[in-house]
């Protein structure tokens, strides 16, 4: 049996997300190797939009990117447009979806980066938003990808840095959001969605070997189960070398 | 310091600067004295992209204090920053020290402890607060921050739009004092040239008032005059023009050298091992130590200084590696 690590899977599982043809706004580390990987795979004409200000990247194996404005990302790109202007496209409507991890999620999809504890006086001080909140806010449908562990998916983030579906139900709209949803949270331990009514985070799919009780014991919230929950395939031997040939010194697979 | 959105406030002060064409080319020194305690001040680039290291030295070499200091993504050189104890406050979206190297120490230490505030914004609002002033206008409207808790932190506001009806939010202009800038080339009036990302260099210049540039190469006003059309910030608006070569080192100037991530490992490893004190050290010995920028250079030597040259000319080709 092929044996791969949490994040080759996680890697694997967002890439099969996305449909060739569309615009993916990505992250550096786990999720510009997730667009890298779906391009090589069964998506070849996806386009990838990075933050620092690139359209259309490719990344070269062995060399890839630590931020996300720096000539390694630029290298046969086929746009530099300001920062502030590749933000634009995105609140014009031009970005699909996007890629985002946190160091807390909540119920609704909320995600936080910003702080632990309280924002004037935090007990950890973590790095902000960056992007993320108006990669939230402005991409057609975000995609969370992130370990499962019980201290990061919790009842309620401390600090709202990227919207979700904030407190459930329409308050997403209600605040002012015309664009943009949470479809999907990626974990090492399965698929989950958002119940359509209630916008709370729903159990749709398994990782091979993991239990629904898996999921529970590393879940802070009660999460609701889809019925019938189904299996995902396991990451195959293709996706995993490419993968690996990508990040060969495994500076972001682990 | 204006307050936020004082579009008012901010054309004045435009009006008491000379603006006309002249020789403003100087040293980094003299061009730093245009700096005071206590200035807002917006820094060019974007992370490891053209930081305007030189001009930052500068700055902690002078002693500057009670400074505010503004920039959308915060890498290394605003840990030097906050250990050198010249920032009561960040504008930011982000601060770290890169990805591989996991969260700021000193990012941590001085805000947890509620010594120097972080004001955080969304990258675009931060964006959107430099075209605002760059516009010469109070604010201006956008889809972000909306719903999120950023909201609280800084000076948003929500407004009922008067054709749709849909609440959008609003983000003040944000007018520097002073901004700080690394470009490719310019001549001695001020005009710029950029390669590669533009970032928001170009607003800030504009928003600020009063603006210092570092150029790669200071060049003739014939050859900006040949290809006006890459000129990017006008000299009407630069107060001082400073010839630095490497000027962003350790950073990277796109298609003239790579950021030197060994040289920042080796930063990172440090501070695991004696936190803050290896800032403190660091400090001594690149921005206090060397009396001059190349003496700065030498730390580094001829070839590690050729090696990251290597590595941007094969990055920026545009044929497959």
């Amino acid at each position: 049996m092929t044996t791969y690590t949490a994040s080759e899977l996680l890697c694997v599982m967002a890439a099969r997300r996305l449909a060739d043809g569309m615009t993916v706004f990505a992250g550096v580390g786990l999720p510009l190797l997730s667009v890298v990987l779906a391009k090589r795979t069964h998506a070849p004409r996806l386009t990838m939009v990075v933050e620092g200000g690139v359209i259309g990247c490719e990344v070269v194996p062995g060399r890839l990117p630590i931020s996300t404005n720096e000539m390694r990302l630029a290298h046969r790109a086929t746009m530099l447009p300001g920062i502030t202007d590749l933000f634009l496209l995105a609140q014009r409507g031009y970005i699909d979806v996007a890629f985002m991890g946190g160091a807390q999620i909540d119920q609704h999809g909320n995600v936080n980066t910003s702080v632990i504890g309280h924002y004037d006086h935090p007990r950890v001080r973590l790095p902000g938003s960056g992007g993320a909140n108006d990669i939230a806010s402005l991409c057609s449908e975000l995609v969370i990808v992130t370990m499962h562990e019980k201290r990061r998916f919790v009842p309620r983030v401390d600090f709202v840095t990227s919207p979700g579906f904030l407190d459930g139900g329409d308050a997403r709209r209600r605040a002012g959001l015309c664009f943009g949803t949470v479809s999907q949270v990626i974990t090492n331990l399965g698929l989950f969605g958002f119940d359509d009514a209630s916008r709370a985070m729903r159990l749709d799919a398994l990782h091979p070997g993991v239990t629904i009780d898996d999921v529970r014991a590393q879940t802070g919230f009660e999460v609701l189960i889809a019925d019938p929950v189904a299996v995902t395939a396991p990451p195959t031997d293709t996706e995993l070398a490419i993968l690996r040939s990508l990040d060969a010194d495994r500076r972001f697979l682990g | 310091m204006i307050k936020p959105g004082d579009f008012v406030e901010a054309r004045r002060r435009l009006a008491a600067k000379p603006k006309g064409h002249r020789d403003k080319l100087m040293d980094a020194a003299e061009a730093v004295r245009l700096v005071c305690d206590g200035d807002v001040i917006a820094v060019g680039g974007c992370c490891f992209s053209r930081p305007p290291m030189l001009l930052i030295r500068e700055i902690l070499r002078q002693g500057r204090r009670d400074l505010t200091i503004v920039r959308n993504l915060m890498a290394q050189e605003m840990e030097l920053f906050l250990v050198a104890g010249a920032v009561r406050t960040l504008v930011a979206s982000w601060m770290g020290p890169g990805l591989p190297w996991g969260l700021s120490r000193p990012l941590r230490h001085y805000v947890e402890s509620g010594e120097v505030r972080f004001e955080e914004w969304s990258h675009l609002a931060i964006g959107l607060r430099f075209r605002a002033a760059a516009m010469g206008m109070p604010f201006l409207p956008t889809e972000s921050m909306l719903g999120s808790d950023l909201m609280g932190v800084g000076s948003a506001r929500t407004m009922t739009c008067p054709y749709t009806g849909e609440t959008l939010c609003l983000v003040p202009a944000l007018f520097p004092d002073v901004a700080i800038l690394h470009v490719h080339r310019a001549d001695r009036y001020g005009n710029c040239q950029i390669d590669g990302y533009p970032h928001m260099d170009a607003d800030i210049a504009s928003a600020a008032t009063t603006v210092l540039v570092t150029a790669e190469e200071i060049v003739d006003e014939d050859l900006i005059k040949r290809q006006p059309d890459r000129t990017v910030i006008p000299d009407l608006v630069v107060d001082a023009v400073v010839h630095a070569p490497f000027g962003a080192f350790p950073g990277e100037c796109y298609g003239l050298y790579e950021t030197d991530f060994s040289h920042l490992d080796a930063y990172a490893a440090a501070q695991d091992e004696k936190g803050l004190d290896a800032v403190r050290e660091y400090l001594d010995r690149y921005v206090y130590g060397p009396p001059t920028h190349q003496a700065y250079l030498d730390l580094f030597g001829p070839e590690a200084l050729a090696r990251q040259q290597r590595a941007a000319r094969e990055l920026v080709g545009g044929d497959p590696l």
